[in-house]
C-alpha cells in the first residue's frame, strides 16, 4: 500500500506526533514499503480462523471491590512536568 | 401515540435515542483498588494505574460486573456470557492513557427494553440496544486560569455503564419519561445513584427529524445533558432547529453539539471534531470475560422487585390506580413505606389502600418536599400513621389531615398528642355544629336570602364561613347536611 | 582471583563456603562497570546500592541465612521500572522520570537477595535488533570480527543487557523479549538467553510495548544460571491480568538430566534461502549433539513460518501505538510546550520519540484505522491463530525444537542501518516463538569464519521451561563455548 503525503499527515496527526513538513517525503517512503511488506499476508486463506485474542490461559482475573489504592497525591504528581494546588496543569483547552 | 411537530411544509416526526452514562455504585474503581467517592480533593483517588504510569496494568473488579449484569437483568436484557474490553484510542488532558478502556464489538449486556407508563393508562416499550461496562474519564477545568486547564484524575477510571437505548422515543416527554424510569430501575437495583445533579448519571441524546413514514434523517448528538429538564429542552429545541433547516432548503449536518442551558439552546462544538477514528481493538492486557450460567442465574433470583412488578402488584393487591401505583413505585423507598404504612394503620382501623396513597402521594410528598426531605424520611420521622389512625376514627376530619402532619414534623409529638394538645378533635357534636351554623346564618341574611332564591354557589362560602368559625374542627361532611337543612328551611 | 569470571552457581557456592564476601564480588563487578563505560552500556550506575544490599547480603551469608540470589550483581534493563532510580526506556520522552514503584520481577530479584549494579541500555521502547535506537546513543559489543576493528552492534533490543554480561561488567541481566530481543542479542553476544513462557513473568511494572508478546527473562552466562534466574523472576502476579497462575517449579532441577528419548523437531522452513552456510552448518551441529546424546531429530513443519515477521510488524505496532499514546508531556517525562494541548502533545512526541519508534507507532495508527482494521490487524490476528496451530500440531510429535537463533553473527553499526526492513529480518527465526507465546532460549553454539558468537534456539511447548533448559544444557555441554570477546570490562 502506498501511502500518499496527506495520508501520512492525517495519521500522525491521529497519533498526536509532529512531523517536521521536510521529512514527510521520506517518512511516507519508508512507511509504504513496511505496508507494502506486510501485505503479503493477503496470500494467507483465514475462512472460518478466529483472530487471536490471548495468548493461553482461561479467565480473567477478578478483583475484590475494596480500596487498596489511592491516596497517593504526591507521588503521582512528583514527575509531572507542570502541577499546581495538586492539579495537573496543562494548555487550555477550549470547548 | 407519536405526537409531531408541525413545521412549515408539513409534519414532522421526530426521532431520539438516548446513550446514558451511569457511574456504578462500587466501592473501588473498575481496574484499580482506588476510591470512587464524590467530591474528594483533587488528584487524591488515583493509583499510578488511573494515571497510565509507565508499565501499569489494569485488574477488572469483580462487583462491577455484578453491578453491570444486574442491571442487564433489571432492563430485561441478554446477559452476554462471553465479552470483551476493547481500548477506545483518543487523546485528551482527562484521558491519560490515551485510551479508554471499553467494550464496542462484544459488551456484557446484549438487547433489552424499558416500559414507559403513558399518561393515558397504558404503556410502550422503548427498546435497549446494549449496556457496556467502560472507564470514566477525568475532570478538566477550564475556568480556573486564563491559558491552562487543571486536570484531576479522581473520576478517572471509576466504573460506567453506557446504556444505549434504540431510536423509538418520538418525544421530549418520552424522552423525560425514559430518564426517570431508567433511573428508578438504577436506584432499584441499587447499581447507580442516578443523580444527575451530582453528575453520576450523563446523557447524550441523538435527535434527527423526518417527514411521517420517510427514513431516517441525519443526526445530531447533543452531549452531556445533566438534568431531566435539560434533555427534554435540548430535544425539543434541536428537532425545531433541524425543521427549520429542512425547510430553509438546508442539510442538517452531522456532527457534536452542546446544550447551553443558560440560553436554552444547543450549539456545534467550538473544536472541530474530526470524525473520531477510535481505532478499537481487543485489550491486549485483560482476558475475554467469561461468564458462569449459574452465577447469572442465582443474581437474576437475587433482584429485588422492580418498578413494574410492584406497579402490578399494587394495583392487583391493593386495587390502586395506575397512576396512584406508577407514583409511589417510583421510589422503591417511598413504595415500601407505603405498604408498611397502610399495614399498620389497617391493623388498627379500616382504611382503604387507595387513602394511604393518596395521602403519601399528595399531603406527604408535599410537607417533605417543603422540608427537603423524601416522603419516605418523612414517614420514618413522624407519626404520620398516627395521623391517618385519627383521621379514619374520625378524631380529626380529612382537612385537618395536613395541619396535624405539619404541626406533629414541628414538634415531634405523636400525632395523638399533638391533637389533645391543640384542640384539634373533630367537632361532631351535631349540636355544636347547628349553633355555628345558626350563627353564621344570622349574621348573613342577604346572602341566605340569595341562596333561597336559586345562588347555589353560596354553599361554600357558607361552608367557608362555617369552618372558620369552628378553627377547621366541623366534620365537613355533618356541616354540608346540617347546613342544607338549615338552608332549606 | 578473577571474581569477575565466575557464573552465579560457581560464586553461590563459592560465597557460602566463604571464599570472599559479596561485597568484594560486588566491587569486582563496580569495578567491570566502570571500564565497561567505553561500550555505552550502562544509563544509570548504582554502586552504593549495590554495597548497601551486598552488606546485607553478607549479613545473612554469614548467618548461613543467604537467599538465593545473594551477592549476585545485575544489570537491568532500563525498560524496568526501578523505584527511586531513573528509568527511561531508552528515550528522551520518558528523560528523567522516576518511578514510585518498583516492577514485579525486579522486586522478585530483589527478594531473593540479588543486587542492582545499573541501568542498562536498550532500543528505544525495546524497538529495534541492535541496540542503536536509543536516544542515549549505541552500545556495543564486547566482540569484534577477527582482524577488523570496527564496532559491531550488540544485537537488541536487550543489547545493554547482553553486552553488559558478555563483557562480564555484571554477573546476569534482566531483558525483555518482545520479537527476540533476549534472544538474538544473546546470540551476538555469546550468553544464554532465556524468554519464558508469556505470562510466566509478570509484566506489571516493564514499560509496555506490546502487551500480547512482552516477556521479561535472563541473560546469563550458562544455562544453569539462567535456571536460577528464572525460579527468582517468574510468579504469577495478580497485579498483571495477563500473569498465568501456574506454579514455578525448581527449574535449576532440569539442567544437565538426560535428554535420551526425547524428540527433538526440526522445522524444514527455518532453513531459508540464501542461508549463511555457516548458520546452516551449526544448526547441523546442533542436531548431531543431541543425537549424541540419545535424543531423536524429528522432521516438522512449521507452514506459516515465512509469514510471521509480517504478522508480528502488524501487531507489535498496533499495539505499541496505543501503549505508547500516554507519552504526552503531562503526568511525566518530556514536554514540549504548545500553544495548545494537541500542539503541545505533538511536539513532545515529535522530538521525544526517535524514528523507529515514530515509524511504528505510525504504522501501528494506520493498521488499526478505519477501513484497514480488517485487512491488517484482524487479518494479522488470524494468521496468529495458525501459526500458534502450527506449533501445537508439531508439538504432537516431538517434545522441543532446534533452530537457529539469528540468520546472521552480529553487524557492524553502521551495516543495514538505511532499511528498516533489512533490520527486522534479524527476528525471523524469533519472532514466530513470541506470536505462538512460547518459551525460547539461545545457547551459544560456535564461532562464525569471522569469529563472532553462533547461538542454537530451542522452543518448548508453554509452560515447559524445563525441558528447554535439558536440551540446552546438553548443546551448552556438547558446544564447549569458551570463548572470549575482545573486550573484558572484569579484570582478566
Amino acid at each position: 500500500m502506498a501511502l500518499d503525503k496527506a495520508t501520512v499527515a492525517r495519521i500522525a496527526a491521529l497519533a498526536r506526533i509532529k512531523v517536521p513538513a521536510a521529512e514527510i517525503d521520506s517518512l511516507a517512503e519508508e512507511l509504504s514499503k513496511i505496508l507494502t511488506w506486510v501485505e503479503q499476508l493477503n496470500e494467507i486463506d483465514v475462512t472460518g480462523v478466529e483472530p487471536m485474542t490471548a495468548v493461553a490461559h482461561a479467565r480473567p482475573p477478578l478483583r475484590e471491590d475494596t480500596v487498596t489504592d489511592g491516596g497517593i497525591r504526591d507521588k503521582v504528581l512528583a514527575n509531572a512536568p507542570e502541577t499546581t494546588g495538586g492539579f495537573f496543569v496543562v494548555p487550555k483547552v477550549v470547548e | 401515540m407519536t405526537a409531531l411537530i408541525k413545521g412549515r411544509t408539513g409534519e414532522w416526526e421526530v426521532v431520539i435515542g438516548l446513550e446514558v452514562h451511569a457511574q456504578v455504585i462500587s466501592n473501588a474503581k473498575l481496574f484499580s483498588g482506588a476510591a470512587t467517592d464524590f467530591g474528594a480533593e483533587p488528584n487524591t483517588q488515583v493509583s499510578f494505574i488511573d494515571a497510565a504510569f509507565p508499565g501499569m496494568l489494569p485488574v477488572l473488579n469483580r462487583f462491577c460486573v455484578e453491578q453491570a449484569v444486574k442491571t442487564g437483568l433489571g432492563l430485561d436484557a441478554e446477559i452476554h456470557l462471553q465479552s470483551v474490553f476493547d481500548r477506545k484510542n483518543y487523546f485528551y488532558a482527562d484521558l491519560p492513557a490515551g485510551y479508554q478502556i471499553s467494550q464496542f464489538s462484544r459488551p456484557v449486556v446484549g438487547k433489552g427494553s424499558i416500559v414507559l407508563d403513558v399518561p393515558d393508562g397504558t404503556t410502550r416499550a422503548i427498546g435497549i440496544t446494549r449496556v457496556h461496562l467502560e472507564q470514566d474519564a477525568g475532570k478538566s477545568l477550564h475556568d480556573q486560569h486564563p491559558s491552562k486547564t487543571y486536570v484531576d484524575l479522581n473520576r478517572a477510571g471509576v466504573a460506567l455503564m453506557e446504556i444505549v437505548s434504540e431510536p423509538d422515543l418520538r418525544t421530549a416527554e418520552e424522552a423525560g419519561a425514559y430518564l426517570r424510569k431508567l433511573r428508578s430501575i438504577l436506584r432499584y437495583l441499587g447499581t447507580c445513584d442516578a443523580n444527575m445533579e451530582e453528575g453520576n448519571l450523563r446523557c447524550d441524546c441523538n435527535v434527527s427529524v423526518r417527514k411521517p413514514g420517510g427514513k431516517l434523517g441525519t443526526r445530531c448528538e447533543i452531549k452531556n445533558v445533566n438534568s431531566v429538564r435539560f434533555v427534554m429542552q435540548a430535544i425539543e429545541y434541536e428537532a425545531r432547529r433541524q425543521i427549520e433547516v429542512i425547510e430553509e432548503g438546508g442539510a442538517v449536518v452531522q456532527e457534536t453539539r452542546l446544550f447551553d442551558s443558560g440560553k436554552g439552546v444547543t450549539r456545534a462544538m467550538r473544536t472541530k471534531e474530526e470524525s473520531h477514528d477510535y481505532r478499537y481493538f481487543p485489550d491486549p492486557d485483560l482476558l475475554p470475560l467469561t461468564l458462569d450460567a449459574a452465577w447469572v442465574e442465582r443474581l437474576k433470583a437475587s433482584l429485588p422487585e422492580l418498578p413494574d412488578a410492584k406497579k402490578a402488584r399494587f394495583m392487583r393487591d391493593y386495587k390502586l390506580s395506575a397512576s396512584q401505583a406508577s407514583a409511589l413505585v417510583a421510589e422503591q423507598e417511598t413504595a415500601d413505606e407505603f405498604e408498611k404504612l397502610q399495614g399498620r394503620v389497617a391493623k388498627v382501623v379500616l382504611i382503604s389502600p387507595s387513602t394511604t396513597a393518596n395521602t403519601v402521594i399528595n399531603v406527604v410528598s408535599f410537607i417533605a418536599g417543603e422540608r427537603g426531605m423524601t416522603p419516605a424520611q418523612f414517614i420514618r420521622m413522624n407519626d404520620v400513621h398516627g395521623a391517618l389512625i385519627l383521621q379514619q376514627k374520625n378524631v380529626i376530619s380529612g382537612r385537618m389531615l395536613k395541619e396535624v402532619l405539619e404541626g406533629v414534623a414541628e414538634s415531634t409529638k405523636s400525632a395523638e398528642a399533638f391533637v389533645d394538645e391543640k384542640g384539634l378533635k373533630q367537632v361532631t357534636d351535631t349540636g355544636a355544629i347547628e349553633a355555628a351554623i345558626d350563627a353564621v346564618l344570622a349574621k348573613e341574611p342577604a346572602k341566605v336570602a340569595e341562596y333561597r332564591a336559586g345562588k347555589e354557589k353560596l354553599l361554600a362560602f357558607f361552608v367557608g364561613q362555617i369552618m372558620k368559625a369552628t378553627q377547621g374542627k366541623a366534620n365537613p361532611a355533618l356541616v354540608n347536611e346540617l347546613l342544607k337543612k338549615k338552608l332549606a328551611g | 582471583m578473577n571474581l569477575t569470571a565466575l557464573t552465579i552457581g560457581q560464586a553461590r557456592e563459592r560465597l557460602r563456603r566463604k571464599d570472599f564476601t559479596a561485597r568484594e564480588l560486588v566491587e569486582a563487578y563496580i569495578r567491570a562497570m566502570e571500564a565497561a563505560r567505553p561500550l555505552n552500556v550502562y544509563l544509570v550506575e548504582t554502586p552504593e546500592r549495590a554495597l548497601a544490599a551486598a552488606a546485607q547480603s553478607d549479613a545473612r551469608l554469614q548467618k548461613g541465612d543467604a537467599l538465593p540470589l545473594d551477592g549476585v550483581p545485575l544489570a537491568v534493563k532500563d525498560l524496568f521500572c526501578t523505584e527511586g532510580v531513573e528509568t527511561t526506556a531508552g528515550s528522551k520522552v520518558l528523560g528523567g522520570f522516576v518511578p514510585p514503584y518498583e516492577s514485579t520481577v525486579t522486586a522478585n530479584l530483589w527478594r531473593n537477595g540479588a543486587l542492582m549494579l545499573g541501568k542498562v541500555n536498550l532500543d528505544e521502547f525495546a524497538m529495534g535488533s541492535a541496540t542503536i535506537t536509543s536516544a542515549r546513543g549505541p552500545t556495543e559489543n564486547p566482540w569484534r570480527r577477527k582482524g577488523d576493528n570496527r564496532p559491531l552492534v550488540p544485537g537488541g533490543s536487550s543489547g545493554g543487557s547482553a553486552s553488559a554480561v558478555a563483557a562480564r561488567a555484571a554477573l546476569a541481566a534482566t531483558g525483555t523479549d518482545t520479537g527476540g530481543s533476549i534472544r538474538q542479542p544473546a546470540s551476538f553476544c555469546g550468553i544464554v538467553g532465556l524468554k519464558p513462557t508469556y505470562g510466566r513473568c509478570s509484566r506489571w511494572g516493564i514499560v509496555a510495548f506490546a502487551s500480547s508478546l512482552d516477556q521479561a527473562g535472563p541473560m546469563t552466562r550458562d544455562v544453569r544460571d539462567a535456571a536460577i534466574m528464572l525460579r527468582a523472576m517468574a510468579g504469577h502476579d495478580p497485579k498483571d491480568s495477563t500473569s498465568a497462575p501456574m506454579p514455578v517449579p525448581d527449574f535449576e532441577n532440569a539442567v544437565g538430566q538426560s535428554i535420551k528419548g526425547l524428540r527433538i523437531g526440526i522445522p524444514k522452513e527455518y532453513r531459508l534461502d540464501g542461508m549463511p552456510k555457516e548458520i546452516e552448518t551449526l544448526w547441523q551441529r546442533g542436531i548431531d549433539w543431541i543425537k549424541s546424546a540419545g535424543a531423536t531429530a524429528v522432521d516438522i513443519s512449521l507452514k506459516m513460518t515465512k509469514y510471521a515477521l509480517a504478522t508480528y510488524y502488524i501487531i507489535a505496532p498496533a499495539e505499541a501505538s496505543s501503549n505508547l499514546a500516554r507519552y504526552d508531556g503531562v503526568r511525566f517525562g518530556l514536554r514540549v510546550p504548545g500553544e495548545t494541548l494537541d500542539a503541545m502533545y505533538e511536539n513532545t512526541r515529535g522530538q521525544g520519540f526517535g524514528a523507529e519508534v515514530r515509524r511504528r507507532v505510525l504504522i501501528g495508527t494506520y493498521v488499526l484505522s478505519a477501513g484497514y482494521y480488517d485487512a491488517y490487524y484482524l487479518k494479522a490476528q488470524k494468521v496468529r491463530t495458525l501459526i500458534a496451530r502450527d506449533f501445537n500440531e508439531a508439538f504432537k510429535s516431538c517434545d522441543a525444537i532446534l533452530t537457529p537463533t539469528a540468520p546472521s553473527a552480529a553487524f557492524a553499526v553502521g551495516e543495514k542501518m538505511d532499511d528498516p526492513i533489512a533490520m527486522y529480518l534479524n527476528d525471523v527465526f524469533t519472532v514466530p516463538v513470541n506470536l505462538a507465546g512460547l518459551p525460547g532460549i539461545s545457547v551459544p553454539a560456535g564461532l562464525s569464519q569471522d569469529g563472532l558468537p553462533l547461538g542454537l534456539q530451542v522452543i518448548g511447548k508453554a509452560f515447559d521451561e524445563e525441558t528447554v533448559l535439558r536440551v540446552a544444557g546438553v548443546l551448552e555441554d556438547a558446544a564447549k563455548f569458551d570463548a572470549l570477546p575482545a573486550f573484558v570490562a572484569g579484570t582478566a
